[in-house]
Order: C-alpha cells, then sequence, then structure tokens
C-alpha cells in the first residue's frame, strides 16, 4: 500500500516536473532578439521545426547523431577514456536495471515467460548491471573527489547526483545480500511454497539452504550430516529449484551476505531487510519525483540538444526554434565540466576570481538569468565580466558532450548584458575583435553603447581631464604614481622622454585624424611627459590609450629607449584598476 | 625537427584554412608538429586590462611546451609577440617569475625561460630553408604582384622578438618569392592592419585598413600575403564587410602565406582551403606558369 501510494506520488511529482521543465523552454528567453518571440509562436515553429527535420533527409543525420553522440557517446570518448567508460557503465547499466529489475513486471515478465528475478541469467545479470553502475559512481567520485584536477568545479548538484545514485544501488546490493542471509525471508519461503509440517524435513531443508544458499539459521550450524544435506536437497528439488539459482550468481549480494555472516541473525531480528527496502524503493522514488528539476533531467535535454544542434544552424534555422534551443541547451548541461577543462580562458581564473569566467560556470548563472531570479548588480556584473572574458575560439561548442551550442549562447547573453548600462572594461581589449566581426548580427543600435560606456566610465575617474583652460595646478601630482608604474620591465624608461615627439609623429593612430587632440586627448608624447610629471589624471584619461593599436612604431623609433607601447599598456591596466577601485569605493557598505 | 604547434584561438574557431594549409607545408619538408590540447589563450587580448594576467596564460603555454622539450611554432603574430614578450618578462624578473610559477604549481607546471618561440616564417625561413623551399617548387607563379604584410608583433619590439630587421626586413619578401610571386615594394608595408582596435573603435580600424588597401593597390598588388590570423581576417572578412558599408569599390583580396607557397608547391587544394577565404581567391591560380611554357 505505502510502496504504491508513494510510487504514484513520485510519478505525479515527476510528471508535474516534466510539464514545468518542458514549458521554460518555450517561455523562458536568452538574448535581445529571443525576448521579443512570443511563447505561442515558439511552440508552434518547433512543431513544425521537428516536423520538417523528421521528414526530410535530415533523418539520416540525426539517426548518425543518436547512435554515435547519443548511445555511444564519441564525444565523451574523444575526450577521455575513463569518463567515457564512467558514464557509459552508469547510463547502459542503469537502464538496463530500470527495464530488466525496476520494471520487470511490464518488461522482463513480457520478453522471457520463464522470468524469475531469483534464477540465472537474471539474477546473474542484476549483479552485473548494478556492478556496472557502482563502478560508473566510483570513478565520478574518483574524478570529482580524489583527482582534483584544476578548475573541475563540484556543486551540490553533483554531489546530489552522485549520492542519489549510490544510495539506490548500495542499498540494492545491501538490500540482496540481508535477503540472502534472511532467516525470516527463509521462513516466509518455505511456508509458502514447501509447506513442511515434519520437523526432520524443516531441518533438511534449513541445512541444505544454510550449506549452500548463504541462509543464516539460528536453529542449525555447520557441518551438517551428508544425509540431512541429501534429504534437503530432495526438498529443495522439488519445491525451490525451479525458482532459485546459487545465490554466489548474485555476486554482490552474495559479497555482503558473507560478510555480514557473523552478524546476519541480530540484523535479521532488527528486519533489516524490509528497513532496505524501503531505503531503496524511497531513494528511487525521490530520484524520480525530483529527476526534472536535478542535473538528471539531462538523460532527455543532453539527446535532443545533440540532435537539435545537429540539425540548426544560425542563419538558416528559424529563430524561434534557436531561442528554444537555447533554454534546452541549459537543461542539457550537466556539469560534466568538459566545456572548462577545454576552455582556452580558463587560465585567467586562476588570476581574476570570477567563476564565471569557467564555462561551466557562466552557464549555471545563465540559467538564473534566464529564469528571471533577481540578481544583485555584482552579481551581473561578474556574469557580464565572464561572458567577455572569452576568445570565442568555439572550443567549448566543439566540446560538449551534451552539444551545447556555447558560444551562441555566450553571444546572446553577452549582447543582452551590456544593454543593462554596467560598464565592461573588458570591451576595450582585442577581446571585442569577435564582437565586431559579428556586429552584423547584433543590433546596430545598440552595439556602440558599451564602447562608449567603458571608455566614459574610465575618463569619469580623471578629474584634470575634464580641466577646459589647461592651465592645470600642481595639485594634481601623484608622487605616489612614477613609482606604481612597475608591472613592465621597462616601464620607468619615460623618465628619459625629452619631449622630441617622435612617437606621436609615426603613431599611425594620430595620422588617421585631422584633429587628434579631439578625438583622442593626449597624444603619445604628452602622455609619457605626463607620466614624468606625475599627473595621473591626465596620463590614464586619454581615449589615446583605447586606440592605441599596439604597432610598437613609437616605441621602436624612441631615440631615448622609452618604451612607449608598454608604457601605454602600463597606464590602461592602471586605469582599469582605478575605476575598479573607486566603484568599490562608492558601494554603500 | 619537431615543434609543438600554437593555433591559438582564432583559426580553429575561424580560419581553419590557415591551420590545414600550414600543416600540409610542414608535413611536406617533414616538419613534425605536436599538438598539445591543454594549451590556452595566449593572454595577448587581456595585456590591456592586466599584465599579470597576460604573462600567465602565456607563461602556461610555454611551461606545456617545457613539460614536453619543445619549442613552439605560432602561426598568430599576435600570439608570437605575446608569447616572446612573457619570455623575456619571465627571464628578465625574477619577482614575476616567482609568483607565475607559484600559480602554475597548482596544475604541477613550471616556466624558467627556456623555450624557443618561433613563427611560422621563421621555421620556413630558417629551420628549412629558401634552398630547400626551392627545390619543391613545382607550380611556381609568374608576373604575380604580392604586397608581402609583415604585421606589426612579429617585427616589434625587435629587441624582444628578433624576427628579422625592424627598418628593413626582408624574410617575408624572399618567402613570397620562392613562389615566383614578386614581392612589390609599397609604402606602406610595415603598418598596422587596424585589426586591434576592430570591435573597439571600428571607425579607425577601417581607416587604416583602408589605407593599407589603397596603398597595396597604387603599388599595383594582385593580392596582399599574411601571415597571421588578426591580419588576414582584417583583410579579408573586415575588407568584405567594409564594402557592404562603405563606398569604395577597391578590392585587394588577400592569401595566407601557406595557401600561396602551397600552391605553388602542387599542395591539394582542398588542404589549402583556397575557397574558405571571404574574398575570391579564383584569379591567383592563373599566375601559375604552365610547366610546357618553361620548356619552350
Amino acid at each position: 500500500m505505502f510502496f504504491t501510494v508513494s510510487l504514484y506520488v513520485a510519478l505525479a511529482v515527476f510528471g508535474l516536473g516534466l510539464v514545468y521543465k518542458t514549458s521554460t523552454w518555450f517561455r523562458y528567453s536568452i538574448g535581445i532578439e529571443a525576448e521579443k518571440i512570443p511563447t505561442s509562436v515558439r511552440i508552434s515553429a518547433g512543431i513544425k521545426g521537428i516536423a520538417a527535420s523528421v521528414f526530410s533527409a535530415k533523418i539520416a543525420t540525426l539517426i548518425k547523431v543518436f547512435v554515435l553522440d547519443v548511445i555511444l557517446q564519441i564525444k565523451i570518448l574523444r575526450q577521455d577514456f575513463l569518463r567515457w567508460l564512467m558514464h557509459i557503465c552508469i547510463y547502459i547499466g542503469f537502464i538496463l536495471l530500470l527495464l530488466m529489475h525496476a520494471l520487470d513486471n511490464f518488461v522482463s515478465s513480457a520478453l522471457f515467460t520463464d522470468y524469475y528475478s531469483t534464477i540465472n541469467p537474471f539474477m546473474f545479470l542484476r549483479d552485473l548491471f548494478g556492478a556496472m553502475v557502482i563502478l560508473g559512481v566510483a570513478i565520478a567520485v574518483y574524478r570529482r573527489f580524489i583527482l582534483k584536477v584544476p578548475r573541475l568545479e563540484t556543486n551540490a548538484m553533483d554531489y546530489y547526483a552522485i549520492i542519489i545514485l549510490a544510495v539506490i544501488m548500495i542499498s540494492g546490493v545491501l538490500l540482496e545480500g540481508a535477503k540472502i542471509t534472511s532467516y525470516t525471508e527463509f521462513q516466509i519461503m518455505m511456508e509458502d511454497y514447501a509447506g513442511l509440517d515434519d520437523e526432520a524435513a524443516i531441518e533438511a531443508l534449513e541445512s541444505y539452504w544454510a550449506e549452500y544458499f548463504g541462509v543464516v539459521s539460528p536453529n542449525v550450524k555447520a557441518p551438517f550430516d551428508e544425509d540431512v544435506l541429501s534429504q534437503g536437497q530432495e526438498i529443495h528439488e522439488e519445491s525451490c529449484m525451479d525458482c532459485h539459482s546459487r545465490p554466489q550468481w548474485a555476486f554482490a549480494g552474495y559479497a555482503v551476505a558473507k560478510i555480514s555472516k557473523p552478524i546476519a541473525l541480530a540484523l535479521d531480528r532488527a528486519q533489516s531487510a524490509t528497513i532496505l527496502w524501503y531505503i531503496h524503493f524511497l531513494a528511487c522514488f525521490i530520484g524520480l519525483a525530483y529527476l526534472p528539476l536535478s542535473k538528471m533531467f539531462h538523460i532527455f535535454a543532453s539527446p535532443l540538444s545533440l540532435l537539435a544542434n545537429a540539425v540548426m544552424q544560425k542563419g538558416k534555422s528559424d529563430p524561434a526554434n534557436i531561442a528554444t534551443r537555447q533554454i534546452m541547451e541549459l537543461d542539457a548541461c550537466t556539469h560534466c565540466c568538459t566545456c572548462t577543462l577545454n576552455c582556452s580562458a580558463g587560465v585567467f581564473f586562476e588570476h581574476f576570481p570570477n567563476t564565471n569566467i569557467l564555462p561551466s560556470e557562466k552557464i549555471l548563472s545563465i540559467k538564473y538569468l534566464a529564469a528571471g531570479k533577481p540578481l544583485s548588480a555584482d552579481e551581473l556584473r561578474h556574469i557580464q565580466e565572464g561572458v567577455y572574458l572569452c576568445t570565442n575560439c568555439s572550443r567549448c561548442t566543439v566540446a560538449c558532450p551534451a552539444g551545447i551550442n556555447l558560444q551562441d549562447l555566450w553571444f546572446n547573453v553577452r549582447e543582452s548584458l551590456l544593454q543593462k548600462g554596467y560598464p565592461e572594461f573588458f570591451a576595450l581589449s582585442p577581446l571585442s575583435f569577435y564582437r565586431g566581426l559579428m556586429k552584423e548580427d547584433a543590433d546596430k543600435d545598440t552595439y556602440q553603447k558599451p564602447l562608449d560606456q567603458a571608455r566614459e566610465a574610465i575618463a569619469d575617474t580623471c578629474e584634470l581631464m575634464k580641466i577646459q583652460d589647461k592651465i592645470l595646478s600642481l595639485s594634481g601630482i601623484d608622487p605616489g604614481f612614477k613609482a606604481g608604474l612597475s608591472r613592465s620591465d621597462q616601464a620607468d624608461t619615460f623618465l628619459a622622454c625629452f619631449g622630441c615627439e617622435t612617437c606621436s609623429t609615426v603613431c599611425p593612430v594620430v595620422a588617421s585624424y585631422d584633429n587628434p587632440r579631439a578625438a583622442l586627448g593626449l597624444l603619445p608624447h604628452q602622455i609619457m611627459h605626463s607620466c614624468g610629471l606625475g599627473l595621473k589624471d591626465l596620463a590614464l584619461g586619454s581615449n589615446m590609450l583605447w586606440y592605441c593599436l599596439t604597432c610598437y612604431q613609437c616605441q621602436e623609433r624612441c631615440p631615448q629607449g622609452v618604451s612607449v607601447t608598454d608604457i601605454l599598456y602600463e597606464l590602461k591596466n592602471a586605469a582599469v584598476e582605478q575605476v575598479k577601485e573607486r566603484s568599490n569605493q562608492e558601494k554603500p557598505k | 625537427m619537431k615543434f609543438a604547434l600554437y593555433i591559438g584561438c582564432n583559426i580553429p574557431a575561424r580560419l581553419k584554412q590557415y591551420e590545414s594549409s600550414a600543416r600540409a607545408v610542414l608535413r611536406k619538408f617533414d616538419v613534425g608538429v605536436t599538438d598539445i590540447r591543454e594549451f590556452n589563450c595566449c593572454g595577448y587580448p587581456v595585456r590591456n586590462m592586466d599584465h599579470t594576467a597576460f604573462v600567465l596564460a602565456s607563461a602556461r603555454n610555454l611551461a606545456l611546451a617545457a613539460r614536453e622539450n619543445l619549442s613552439v611554432i605560432s602561426l598568430c603574430k599576435c600570439c608570437f609577440g605575446s608569447l616572446k614578450k612573457a619570455d623575456h618578462l619571465i627571464k628578465e624578473n625574477a619577482a614575476l617569475r616567482a609568483e607565475i610559477n607559484r600559480i602554475l604549481e597548482k596544475e604541477g607546471l613550471k616556466y624558467d625561460g627556456d623555450i624557443e618561440v618561433k613563427h611560422f616564417l621563421s621555421v620556413l625561413f630558417h629551420d628549412i630553408g629558401i634552398k630547400t623551399l626551392k627545390e619543391k617548387i613545382e607550380k611556381p607563379f609568374s608576373d604575380l604582384k604580392i604586397a608581402t604584410h609583415y604585421g606589426c608583433h612579429v617585427l616589434r619590439p625587435s629587441k624582444i622578438v628578433q624576427f628579422d630587421d625592424p627598418v628593413v626586413p626582408s624574410i617575408f619578401d624572399q618567402l613570397v618569392e620562392v613562389t615566383g610571386a614578386r614581392s612589390i615594394d609599397w609604402p606602406m608595408k610595415l603598418e598596422c592592419c587596424g585589426a586591434p582596435v576592430w570591435g573597439i573603435n571600428d571607425d579607425l580600424s577601417m581607416r587604416l585598413t583602408e589605407k593599407k588597401l589603397a596603398d597595396g593597390d597604387k603599388a599595383g598588388a594582385d593580392y596582399l600575403c599574411t601571415a597571421c590570423p588578426f591580419c588576414q581576417m582584417q583583410f579579408d572578412t573586415v575588407q568584405q564587410m567594409m564594402r557592404s558599408g562603405r563606398s569604395t569599390d577597391l578590392q585587394l583580396p588577400s592569401v595566407l602565406y601557406p595557401q600561396l607557397l602551397g600552391l605553388s608547391l602542387g599542395i591539394d587544394r582542398d588542404l589549402l582551403g583556397l575557397e574558405m577565404n571571404r574574398l575570391s581567391l579564383q584569379g591567383i591560380e592563373d599566375f601559375v606558369r604552365v610547366p610546357e611554357a618553361v620548356e619552350t
């Protein structure tokens, strides 16, 4: 009764969760363009898209991807054999257990007329599949907690997944072990199937089962008399043998039975088999009910993501379907961290303390963002920095075993976050090269805004730049500034500048403007001079810094050996540092 | 000869033909290359923001190469410049070296500045040599005028990169001329392509590119030639974007050096990825001298 009720409750929660999660695929959106597409349009586009893919030549691609990437998981194999073994063991083992063992009334019994869970090959196979899952979970634990791969992050959801699987599997094996040794179980079975009244016959069967089937009896003890055993064997062959293979075949449960033998009687009296049975099926039902909200939901979403990405292409597929796919992809993520381990920019996490630099963590933040969770300004800034600090090398997308198009995800999130108005200083770096290449895909009206915003935020911290008459008092001198310019080995070479203007004369940026002062602020030689005077604001506040090509013409030509380009680099660093410090100070404590 | 091939971030994502053509050329001359999967960004893009982050990224790559005891070939001039600069800093600055190694140590890595970093062109010029290259030329070009674009970060700062003479460089020209093409004189040969500010100040970036294109065109070039993904994308992808946004009829397509060399070596054109360039390279094969014509 309790079993049935809890099963139906779990199924109902699972069903509701499934409906809820699937609905978010059509309701949530990522990116400026996706927000404009209503849910109804996305649902109908989705149906059309699926139909169009299935009933076309694309079906061949879908079948190929299903076999190679979904079933055989070649993408994981390409990354790492151990991880492939881990995942194959868990998912093949679990699916087979689900079909053969959990759903035995519907599957095994229907397929095999002589199915009994306690006879071979079923008894052996159940343990084999269980052992596969346990091996997989053990590898997962080893990978996450013992190997300690740098930048491989483990979160609560990963713990949950490992724990729920471990509880289901271990409780199952223990339950099997407890049932093998259980005298209570033996008695029930004997009454139901053997119907013995004769004391001697009962003793004979009990002895036989204690000797060969691992039952721990309070009444009989080895060594047994040969005659008793042969009498027991007769009864066994008559009443039990048809449904029972030798317990050694259930090697995992049998091992537990062997180990627990000394305490088996006490365990049996404490009803351990019943308790373990409750733990086992409740853990299964919790796993089932919570599945749609846990990372285990990937068992539905990841294959869909792999298949969808195999036949969809930006620019060709319906934007409504791409919007839907991008939300589905968030559920397809298993937090396996393949992306992070392949990330070209992951190394920067060792220097900037922002987990959003790592793609596997970025995607978690994007889940919150898509779900409309209220995020603080700091959190948004961190996500924005994380998506910007990306070299757009596509390695994450190529490697993702769930087929998620991460690069497109970053692009859309980047563009929509940039419009929130937090200045992104990385926009003033060559990381923007890709954004420039993609500008035809971006909103024309909003493309320029983040670039201006970042420059203005920096210039805003430089008071002296705002003085119009340019008669400067000496109060702007920052005595620590000169000494502070020391990041590069040659930054202090500005001291040798004698103002010949060669740097500004050879600068191709300066040469590109009719009125360079208006466009660039201070020119290179003036910036060198400002450094010499300790006029920090002037040195840091010019557009020249951000428009510098780093072509090193100035540095190469300087007759005094001033490392002009390197100093400009250094000043850019200092300017960003200064604006970040200011914004931290302004934050309410 | 064996090297670690450093392809960086742009090439595998957006300029696959550079990688495939360069690999084909290296194979032709039996230069072995190893791929180190753990290679990361060279640090160039974050140098504006944070010096230490830049050095860390470059140093990690060098440490990975050091672990395999391999010299590095870079296909990108910006990566090359960054790796060279970081290598120099690590050698010169003990405090920085210690700081970086403290971080690298977590992954069991270490870098003390003992790895040679070479640009692809240097390997062709110094390790293979003009003479060997010449021997393998099967289909030399004739009457093909190439505007050779050196790229800033391979030439300057010359004290650190030590690629060629920064004022009158000749390595790239000699490599172009090996193919039978003529490397023309053009005043803006050593100027920046404009890519470093593409995405930051597009207008400025296009002005610089336009100037170079006009200069190359005026000097009579049929094609530009590059050996850097940033320069190539600037002259190819960005030039194409510029044409749609600006009133200019000027078109000067750019060919990657291994594509040019590959054609003259008779390497399969699929490997050279000629069709993958945005601006068509269709006409370039018309400049291949027909072998019969040579004999007569």
